[in-house]
């Protein structure tokens, strides 16, 4: 079959499905709005997917409605068959994933992406006819060889750097970096590769180019994703999620599919503003993000003030005391909230804290968490209200109104030392002004650990903060008890 | 569609995501990217199109394979994706407006507009 352009319904239908997923992300600027977002993102799927199965049902000239032949019908029970299966892994993976471990789960989605474009792109490559991208002569055009090349590439990326994430997320692997010698050299050359076999594919449509092309492109997801730490995760998945989509845009480029266009841009682009959101909010460069090492060993620098300084400890009588008595508390939630699962806890505590007449705030950091807005759906599922949750830039000039900052699971997040010390790693993070608040309470579970960015944390010894040192879920329950009383 | 109209919608569409994506609320950015990764599934079209014919070729064969093959991680996405989206959104509640113990925190009642 020559080239033939799809008919126009079929072409007005996948752009509908393109505004689809434009309003569906759209639907998130408010979570008032968010579900009906989400509906309109369901409906763009299945309007792409019922046109594309539609335009591949045999229509007789003259007639209306498809007839197909018992191959078509064995075909199209093949599809459905696939599609019943990934569906129902994937619709029982949804609703039985914990809210702590959506980092992973995304991780592991985007992967999946990654992988179907592989796929696909090998796919179009075997059977050039069946997707009009090929001449007379079985000959694939150049350009659609470029295309396919990139989507290849960019797939097998992000499937393997997906994966590495995904182990490093779920802990299944070590969250510190792999620094393998001279990786830099390495990724260039790897990437110098992948880019020149790409080229050399417009002129060569031999299988071994593409094979290499893949198999580099899997190459570079794993090393570019190993050396990078626990700590700068938030970056990596946003980063990844940018990939994935820039995958569906090659692919859609190779297809002339503007379903896959519009949504590959619109994918593309979050990815690479969340990261971009998340770079700033850790006061890091893409670049250095990408070259990793960040939160390897504790800096040596450090020790000086590692030495042994004067903190106090506090009881959970303590804290439910002072927190009771309190007019304003802004509650910091970080990580360690997730790891401890102690978000619903947290949540009856505020609403104790309530009943005293206490204003109970959340404050969130943009890159509190694994993911970005991670905090943001622990505290939903813990039904804290979301006009309780405060970004940053919107609660920051409150601290000095605050009679306790209550940091649970956060450390780097409020270090002055970003502020003031021009030799620390986290220097110009923007961080919450704890310092600034009456009280400061700290859950931590033992004085030894130091955040993920292995610098020690000068809020620890100041004279009005009160470390209470316990697992943050026992911690919470028992100022709860406390609070009873 | 030739190259140039391609990439122009192309090109309109990055602009279109870069502010759609802007407007997103921060507390919003983890739906943001499930949604996202469910969204990116569009590409089962590709997989579909693979997997809908039937060549006489060995490679056409293995390329129906591929393409079955592609629907299902497509489809563990699809669903996966907008399902845990959905289950995130509906979690996301806003302050129940019915009169709590206000008493002494009136100014904890206030909220944000």
């Amino acid at each position: 079959m020559m080239e033939t352009a799809p008919p126009s319904w079929a072409m007005l239908s996948y752009l509908v499905s393109g505004v689809c997923f434009i309003l569906a992300l759209r639907g998130l600027s408010s979570p008032a709005t968010s579900r009906r977002g989400n509906r309109f993102g369901m409906a763009g799927m299945a309007l792409a997917v019922m046109t594309t199965l539609l335009l591949k049902a045999p229509v007789p000239a003259g007639d209306f409605l498809p007839q197909p032949t018992q191959a078509d019908l064995v075909t199209l029970g093949q599809i459905l068959a696939a599609i019943g299966f990934g569906g129902g892994i994937g619709f029982v993976t949804a609703r039985k994933i914990k809210m702590t471990d959506m980092p992973q789960l995304v991780a592991a989605f985007h992967s999946l992406v990654g992988m179907a474009a592989v796929l696909v792109g090998w796919a179009a490559y075997l059977n050039p006819e069946a997707f009009g991208i090929a001449g007379a002569d079985g000959i694939i055009h150049a350009q659609s060889r470029v295309e396919m090349g990139l989507g290849i590439a960019i797939g097998a990326t992000t499937f393997s750097g997906s994966i590495i994430a995904f182990l490093k997320l779920a802990g299944k692997m070590s969250g510190s970096p792999i620094m393998i010698p001279a990786r830099h050299v390495i990724n260039l050359g790897t990437l110098l590769g992948i880019i020149g076999l790409v080229g050399y594919f417009t002129q060569d449509q031999g299988l071994w180019v593409i094979a290499v092309v893949t198999a580099l492109s899997f190459l570079i997801g794993f090393l570019l994703i190993i050396p990078i730490g626990g700590a700068d995760m938030p970056v990596v998945v946003s980063m990844l999620n940018s990939y994935s989509g820039w995958a569906a845009a090659a692919m859609g480029f190779t297809l002339h599919n503007t379903a896959m266009i519009i949504t590959g841009a619109l994918v593309g682009s979050s990815g690479a503003i969340l990261s971009y959101i998340m770079c700033k909010a850790m006061n890091r460069s893409f670049l250095s993000v990408i070259a990793g090492g960040f939160g390897a060993a504790p800096e040596a620098g450090g020790g000086a003030a590692r030495e042994q300084r004067p903190w106090k400890r506090g009881s959970a009588e303590d804290a439910a005391f002072l927190l009771k008595e309190a007019e304003n508390v802004i509650i910091i939630p970080g990580y360690g909230m997730a790891v401890a699962q102690a978000q619903h806890v947290l949540r009856e505590m505020g609403d104790q804290l309530k009943k005293h007449g206490v204003n109970v705030k959340y404050a969130i950091h943009p890159v509190a968490g694994r993911m970005p807005g991670h905090m943001n759906v622990l505290l939903a599922e813990a039904n804290v209200p979301y006009d309780e949750v405060f970004e940053l830039e919107d609660i920051n000039g409150e601290f000095a109104q605050a009679d306790v900052a209550f940091i649970i699971g956060a450390n780097d997040v409020v270090n002055p030392a970003a502020k003031t010390d021009k030799s620390s790693p986290i220097y110009g993070m923007p961080v919450f002004d704890v310092d600034k608040a009456k009280t400061v309470m700290f859950i931590k579970r033992s004085m030894g650990g130091v955040g993920y960015a292995g610098v020690d944390n000068d809020v620890f010894y100041m004279d009005q903060t009160m470390m209470l040192l316990a697992d943050a879920k026992k911690m919470v329950e028992d100022i709860i008890k406390a609070l009873a009383h | 569609m030739d190259f140039i109209s391609i990439l122009s919608i192309f090109v309109l569409a990055c602009f279109v995501g870069y502010y759609v994506v802007w407007s997103v609320t921060p507390a919003l950015h983890t739906p943001l990217m499930a949604v996202t990764n469910a969204v990116s599934s569009v590409i089962v079209v590709g997989a579909l199109i693979a997997a809908a014919t039937s060549g006489l070729s060995a490679s056409a064969g293995v390329s129906k394979w591929l393409g079955l093959g592609a629907v299902v991680l497509a489809s563990v996405n699809i669903f996966g994706g907008f399902a845990v989206t959905a289950r995130m959104l509906a979690m996301y509640k806003k302050k129940e407006r019915a009169p709590s113990a206000a008493g002494a925190g009136s100014k904890a009642e206030g909220g944000k507009a």
